[in-house]
């Protein structure tokens, strides 16, 4: 009613007046009648009726919506002010674009990994199925993101659970979909039958994996492909039901697709295709991972019945576990082992936001970075007060007429904050803009052609409402303080003075030096955490891994769909080994089946004879070829590397780094001694004979601390994997290299899949973490760093104003241009240095949270935190050195004139 | 830039009591703003002065709050003019605030009592 009134009001206005002036008329006519002159009816027509635009004030407020109509007052009224100081506005918009969008964009990174619920039917009714955490779980054959379970646990799982109305499993693997050549791969699902239709997903064409496909012996009965890999690979075609795809070599025809919302349940994922868990033996080959108890490589995920909750759930599948492990022991399991299988139990957790590998690993980086960019909002906040204090101070005037006059001061207060509010909205509105950008960023920064990730980023009610209420305490931070000063002024007393004393009054000032010395504080804390993370990331980057990374290409070649036997695979890679040698440009190559640095692992308990010791002794293997230590240069120190004599017919031999020695025999010289490996029932005894020591090199990753290594000969091994990896040194480049060597590879077989990557590219995309951390941390510590500097300038140059005629004062009575520019830089210097230390005690009291991110130093390093403070202090002292030189340059006279 | 308060509006007469005089005035016959002034102030014998301005505010209340009813038409002087009438709801409430007045009026002559000399 009254907003339609509101929208009406001008309307109704004219209305008023051609009533009002219709009254006139009349009124005018009747005294006209009663006989007086035309000009004296229209003037006692006016005096009736009274103040004409009184009436129509009051009719216009009685439409008006009082408080919206102020606001807009306000609000044009702080445009006009913004248009007025157009440095002062790009200033505090961009400050505020910045830290706000970058609080946005880890806030919205954060939402998509940790907080969003999966985009399926009722995701909250999802709850994963896995063994609980104990020390011995688990060992076997792991391959895939999520190896829960292997797939006789599932099938029992499946046949015993009561808690779930459906419960399907999962797992994915890789597929090649080239026919030869190097290797084009898609990402793939292996799922059950009711994997779809527990998720609740209807198909965009065509249909979706069901039950009826999902049965033993199933053959290929045919795959479902995602939304982006309708459009990536076969251009979005609206016939593609039916077609046939060449998967590792088999014709596999399309069935449908998933809409494009579908993600699959692994956030920071997304597929290419989906096959049923049947067809896995038909690709597997006899390594397939359906019938061997030993291959982890499923995870599973149930509906809640109606009414359970995930704790009853929990202990209906804990008393499964009994019925679950009991019947599937791995044959080859040692007595241990096997013991401790049975000991597993079940447990189930929620899973309504899906599943993610990114968030065990960005879980923490990220809420660092969110603490980081609320500290640059601070600080920036911290900045914005201060300006607007400086500004408030040139206002004073302007603020004690308005009280003098009978304004309000929550009145006032509301304007001074509808100047901040409107800042605010125009820097979140950029804000945003910057946080699309940053947020699209990091997932790139993040992508990796082995590691690709997929968020969805689309905004949420979460993320706005985060957005809003950073912007609604930002400008309430910057705004409130200073708005409340400047209309606590006594207006008698600034109306009397004339505007400016003599000396500034010290009361007012020192809030914005505690500022100051707050953003100096912080961001010291900020350029200190960045320090941290550089030299971390120089740490890990120039560390000496054992091994020199430069100048590595690895060539990875998979033969599993080529159906070789055993002895024929030894024999093909022997054969491409020396086709590779022979390429020209190549220097050196090996084979290895454990490529360092690559995260992989292959590790088992072997005992020495003749040395007694209570534990079962853990040592890594890695498996590899004669010349390997050559090709990645790791020095053998003593005996000697594997030859052509290292046959099957031979005694298997064995080489171990000096961490083995140190270890295991207390630094004496190993070779001689015999190794091992402790086998459960079945497997064939392995012994080896140690004949070389080599120096240490790092494992699986940069940051491990030292492994025992055993080297053993490929060659020597019974059964070769489906799959091997060469190293290939060279001082080509790796373009035309690659070229040559699939020429080789075509000459053993041209039907081998083959694919490249330098070994230094797969090295640093294993510093994704660091880099990230170190890139995006320098850039707010920097940040910081210039915001406080900035405030740090505006202090002084303020203090220099106010105190232009105390200066001229000084000088006029023999102060020098070194006294005044020494009086000038002491204040700097004494807020710089409050703030540098209150800075370090919070850097080496919050550093704390950093430290599982950190390689090689401590986050209290004294040298990182030297360097931080020192930085800060140049650039500080640099930026109030202008403002003093201006003090300095005061001509006395000039000065005292202007009083 | 402080506010009036609404409740000054109708002057210094009683709160409520232009709402009703008008109501009864446009009652009898659709009247415009002119005429309905120099109505009130005759049948109330001159007594209640209206400063005939504060009227306008009044009649846009009451139109907003569908007592009454506006149109444009022409004045007996031939001229241009905004007339009003009573709707069907204002006839409702000037029963009911005619009965309220009485009531008043009896109670407070009851307070006072018969003149005592």
């Amino acid at each position: 009613m009254s907003v339609r009134r509101f929208w009406q009001r001008r309307r109704r206005d004219e209305d008023l007046t051609r009533e009002i002036e219709s009254y006139i008329a009349h009124e005018a006519d009747l005294q006209a009648s009663k006989g007086f002159s035309a000009e004296d009816a229209a003037w006692a027509a006016q005096r009736k009726l009274g103040n004409k635009t009184a009436v129509r004030e009051r009719v216009w407020e009685m439409n008006s919506l009082a408080f919206v109509e102020s606001v807009w007052q306000d609000l044009r009224y702080a445009v006009r002010m913004m248009r007025m100081n157009p440095g002062f506005f790009a200033v505090a918009t961009v400050s505020l674009a910045l830290g706000i969008g970058a609080n946005t964009a880890i806030f919205q990174l954060l939402d998509a990994v940790r907080m969003r619920m999966l985009p399926v039917e009722n995701p909250q009714q999802l709850v994963e199925l896995k063994i609980a955490d104990n020390k011995h779980c688990c060992s076997g054959n792991f391959s895939d993101r999520r190896p829960n379970f292997t797939f006789a646990q599932w099938e029992q799982i499946r046949a015993h659970q009561q808690a779930f109305s459906s419960i399907f499993a999962w797992g994915d693997d890789q597929f090649n979909l080239t026919q030869s050549g190097e290797a084009h791969l898609a990402h793939g699902l292996w799922v059950t039958g009711n994997y779809f239709k527990t998720l609740g997903v209807t198909p965009l064409l065509g249909r979706l994996i069901e039950s009826g496909d999902d049965v033993r012996g199933c053959g290929t009965p045919g795959t479902v492909i995602s939304y982006p890999f309708w459009q990536g690979h076969f251009g979005g075609d609206s016939a593609v039901v039916g077609k046939t795809l060449q998967l590792d070599g088999h014709p596999v025809e399309v069935m449908g697709v998933t809409p494009a919302s579908f993600f699959g349940v692994e956030v920071g994922r997304n597929f290419d295709i989906v096959l049923p868990v049947c067809a896995e033996p038909l690709f597997g080959g006899e390594e397939s991972h359906t019938n061997h108890r030993t291959h982890w490589w499923l995870a599973a995920i149930g509906r809640l019945k109606p009414g359970w909750t995930i704790a009853r759930a929990a202990a209906q599948v804990k008393s499964i576990s009994p019925a679950v492990f009991e019947t599937t022991v791995p044959e080859i399991y040692r007595v241990d082992d096997a013991k401790y299988y049975r000991e597993y139990k079940l447990t189930a957790l929620p899973a309504s936001t899906g599943i993610s590998s990114l968030r065990t690993d960005y879980e923490t980086p990220l809420f660092l970075l969110l603490g980081i960019t609320g500290l640059v909002l601070l600080i920036a906040c911290a900045n914005l007060a201060n300006l607007t204090l400086a500004r408030a101070s040139v206002r004073e005037r302007e603020m004690a007429v308005r009280l003098a006059i009978g304004a309000g001061r929550g009145r006032l207060i509301r304007q001074l904050l509808s100047e901040s509010f409107l800042l605010t909205a125009c820097g979140s509105i950029l804000g945003v803009l910057v946080a699309e950008a940053l947020s699209r960023y990091m997932v790139a920064f993040l992508t990796t052609g082995e590691n690709p990730i997929f968020l969805s980023l689309t905004p949420d009610w979460r993320l706005l409402g985060f957005t809003a209420a950073v912007a609604i305490l930002t400008c309430l931070l910057f705004g409130l303080t200073p708005a409340f000063r400047a209309t606590r002024t006594a207006p008698a007393g600034v109306m009397k003075s004339a505007g400016r004393g003599i000396t500034a009054s010290r009361e007012r000032f020192s809030l914005r030096r505690l500022l100051v010395v707050g953003q100096v504080a912080l961001s010291l804390v900020l350029l200190a955490a960045s320090l941290l993370f550089v030299r971390s990331l120089r740490n890990l980057t120039t560390l000496d891994a054992g091994l020199r990374q430069e100048g590595l290409l690895v060539m990875g070649i998979d033969i599993s769909r080529l159906q070789y036997t055993a002895e024929r695979r030894a024999a093909v890679y022997q054969n491409l080994l020396e086709q590779v040698r022979a390429t020209p440009g190549v220097d050196t190559a090996a084979t290895v089946s454990v490529l360092p640095l690559s995260g992989n692992s292959w590790n088992d308990m072997f005992e020495i004879p003749g040395i007694v010791s209570k534990d079962h002794r853990l040592a890594w293997f890695n498996s590899i070829s004669a010349g390997y230590f050559h090709t990645i240069e790791t020095p053998l120190i003593a005996g000697r590397d594997f030859d052509q004599h290292d046959t099957r017919a031979a005694t298997p031999a064995a080489i171990v780094n000096q961490e083995f020695c140190r270890k295991f025999l207390s630094s004496a010289s190993p070779l001689g001694k015999e190794v091992r490996l402790l086998t459960g029932p079945g497997e064939p005894e392995s012994r080896y004979q140690i004949v070389g020591l080599v120096k240490n090199a790092k494992y699986q990753f940069l940051r491990e601390d030292t492994k025992p290594v055993i080297f053993i000969a490929e060659n020597q091994r019974p059964a070769p994997a489906q799959g091997i990896r060469l190293l290939v040194r060279s001082r080509e480049s790796f373009g035309s290299l690659s070229a040559g060597l699939k020429r080789a590879a075509e000459k053993v077989d041209p039907q081998m899949s083959i694919q490249f990557v330098p070994f230094k590219t797969q090295v640093e995309d294993s510093l994704l973490r660091d880099r990230l951390m170190a890139t995006l941390s320098s850039f707010f510590g920097f940040l910081a760093a210039a915001l406080a500097t900035v405030g740090l300038y505006g202090v002084i140059s303020y203090m220099v104003a106010r105190r232009r005629s105390e200066i001229g004062i000084r000088m006029a009575l023999g102060a020098s241009r070194s006294n005044v520019l020494r009086l000038v830089l002491n204040e700097a210097a004494v807020l710089l240095s409050a703030g540098l230390i209150v800075g370090t005690v919070l850097a080496l009291s919050s550093g704390k949270a950093a430290e599982t991110l950190l390689f090689g130093l401590k986050p209290t390093d004294p040298l990182t935190i030297a360097m931080a403070v020192s930085l800060l202090a140049c650039v500080a002292l640099l930026a109030s050195f202008f403002p003093a030189l201006r003090a300095a340059r005061t001509e006395p006279m000039a000065a005292l004139r202007e009083e | 830039m402080g506010r009036r308060k609404a409740s000054s509006e109708g002057g210094e007469m009683l709160q409520g009591t232009l709402d009703m005089l008008i109501l009864r005035t446009v009652a009898l016959a659709p009247a415009h703003g002119h005429t309905i002034a120099h109505a009130i102030e005759q049948t109330s014998d001159e007594v209640l002065q209206v400063e005939h301005g504060s009227l306008y505010p009044a009649l846009h209340r009451l139109e907003d709050r569908g007592l009454i009813a506006s149109f444009w038409g022409t004045s007996e002087n031939n001229r241009r003019a905004k007339y009003y009438r009573i709707t069907p709801a204002g006839k409702k409430h000037l029963a009911s605030e005619r009965s309220r007045w009485n009531d008043l009026v009896l109670a407070v002559a009851r307070v006072l009592g018969p003149a005592v000399e």
